[in-house]
């Protein structure tokens, strides 16, 4: 069965799109037919971190629309064998993204694929919901801050009330929380909240922790998902992250556990 | 052949039984016409049989019993306990013969003299408490209304749960607790440990600021007492 995994988090820049394609290029690499598709129309960056910008001809809301098929849109990466990229619109707004015209396409794409991951657009607005609607499970991306614990906190409301699971009464989607930007020395200087103080407050699964690290920029920069940068501190944690996703028990690397009590200075004022 | 688009099934129904014990029609229009003036709403468009035992000797002219009830909203649906002759008719008038399944002697005297007796008892109603599974998250509004509501989870911060009763929250409070919305100075609010942005019982709140003694981030209770809210330890001693 095809899952639809939805990686948002409200909060932009907090690293959904980095997370997306370091999720989707993994799971590919363990051997998942998977495709990324990106929901953030109008400012479409999934295929410039995936390094795959030039090779845009048509885009989701082309296939949407009726104005291409499927197979003209999807382009298979050059690395990963099984690895398929579904890029955004540049030119068109969010509004092109139409409920009955995106359940169709993601129909269309479970015949094909094991995974879609959906790379969601900031905010709460008809972009974000759609990329949510529809989702199986969902990756809430959070940075160790106030403000991004508090829009994925909001985004897990949504997800309890407002996706196609819950309005249908079906099992909930299910949640996941991933930590990105994680920078232990921060967190000991009480400049960042902890992974204990994030989960305190989320309560829900914690799937991994990514290190703020320099690999993901220069990744980034040569266009290719810093998972496939196998030496790095976040390509490894991306790689537990992905062995955890399929169920595989996997110890933390990269965060010493600290010691709590930033929760009571951060909100105890 | 297209498909039956219907299903005949047998099926058990409450009606009105009127014990008819004279057969005049006018008194009974007059009779009848007092009682269902005490009650229309209940007696509205009520199905009605007819019960012949006590004049099943007698020549009934159904279509004026008929006539009748419906001028008084009600609407005859059958007979039961007539004579042959008497079911015949019912039958060319459109009213059901129906069996009387129930023999109970009708105490005549009672049924005839007694008014129907209705009069308004206000009560409170006591609902049974909301339980929210798990967390109310950032942006979410619960309101609980007449009842209490209990959460199994968390208040998240930017999170308001409402209730004219008691609030009772089995994981932190870091929103806003709104107990007695309606006017209930009796309400209170419990929870596993107190981080509240804003409390509020019968209309009396306190934001986060008056919160921070001792009990900030403990298992507390909130109530009001001596015009004032009071924070308590949820388990003292
Ligand atoms: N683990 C990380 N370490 C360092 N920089 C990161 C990390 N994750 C993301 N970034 C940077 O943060 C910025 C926003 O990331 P992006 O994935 O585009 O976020 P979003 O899609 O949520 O807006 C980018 O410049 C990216 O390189
Ligand atoms: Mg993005």
């Amino acid at each position: 069965m095809a899952k639809v995994i939805v990686v948002t988090s409200g909060k932009g820049g907090v690293g959904k799109t980095t997370s997306s394609a370091a999720i989707g290029t993994g799971l590919a690499v363990k051997g998942y037919k998977t495709v990324i598709v990106d929901f953030d129309i109008g400012l479409r960056n999934l295929d410039l971190i995936m390094g795959c910008e030039r090779r845009v001809v048509y885009d989701f809301v082309n296939v949407i629309n009726g104005e291409s098929n499927l197979n003209q849109a999807l382009i298979k990466d050059k690395r990963v064998e099984k690895l398929f990229i579904l890029p955004a619109s540049q030119t068109r707004d969010k509004d092109a993204l139409t409920k009955e015209g995106v359940e169709r396409v993601l129909n269309e794409l479970k015949q094909e694929f094991d995974f879609i991951i959906c790379d969601s657009p900031a905010g709460i607005e008809a972009g974000a919901m759609m990329a949510l609607y529809f989702a199986d499970e969902a990756i809430v991306t959070t940075n160790p801050e106030v403000s991004s614990v508090r829009d994925s906190d909001r985004i897990l409301g949504i997800l309890h009330s407002k996706s196609k699971r819950a309005e249908e009464g079906l099992d909930g989607v299910k949640e996941h929380l991933l930590l990105t930007r994680y920078n232990p020395e921060r967190v000991e200087k009480g400049e960042m909240l902890s992974v204990e103080d994030v989960q305190d407050i989320l309560a829900i699964d914690l799937l991994g922790v990514i290190p703020e690290s320099p690999s993901v920029l220069s990744a980034s920069n040569s266009g290719q998902p810093v998972i496939l940068d196998i030496d790095s501190d976040a390509g490894k944690a991306y790689q537990d992250t992905i062995d955890r996703l399929l169920g595989e028990e996997i110890d933390y690397r990269f965060l010493q556990v600290r010691k709590k009590g930033i929760l009571k200075r951060i909100f105890g004022g | 052949m297209s498909e039956q688009i219907f299903e005949l099934k047998g099926n058990l129904f409450t009606l009105s039984v009127l014990n008819l014990y004279k057969n005049d029609i006018q008194e009974l229009s007059k009779q009848l016409d007092e009682k269902i003036s005490q009650a229309p709403k209940f007696f509205y468009g009520a199905p009605i049989v007819i019960n012949l035992k006590f004049i099943s000797d007698q020549k009934v002219n159904f279509a004026e019993l008929k006539q009748v009830l419906v001028a008084l909203q009600l609407n005859p649906v059958g007979v039961c306990n007539g004579s042959d002759t008497q079911n015949a008719s019912a039958k060319e008038n459109m009213l059901s013969v129906l069996n009387y399944s129930q023999d109970v002697k009708p105490k005549v005297a009672k049924v005839a003299n007694s008014a129907l007796n209705t009069s308004i008892i206000e009560k409170e109603v006591y609902l049974p408490a909301q339980v929210i599974q798990g967390t109310v998250r950032s942006g979410q509004q619960v309101y609980a209304k007449d009842r209490d509501i209990i959460v199994l989870g968390a208040v998240s911060h930017g999170a308001e749960v409402i209730a004219d009763g008691n609030i009772h929250i089995y994981g932190a409070l870091r929103g806003r607790a709104i107990a007695g919305a309606k006017g209930n100075i009796q309400a209170q609010i419990f929870c596993q440990k107190l981080e509240a942005e804003l409390v509020s019982i019968d209309g009396n709140y306190w934001i986060s600021d008056s919160l921070q003694g001792d009990l900030w981030g403990q298992a507390a209770a909130i109530q009001y007492k001596d015009d004032s809210l009071e924070i308590t330890a949820l388990v003292k001693g």
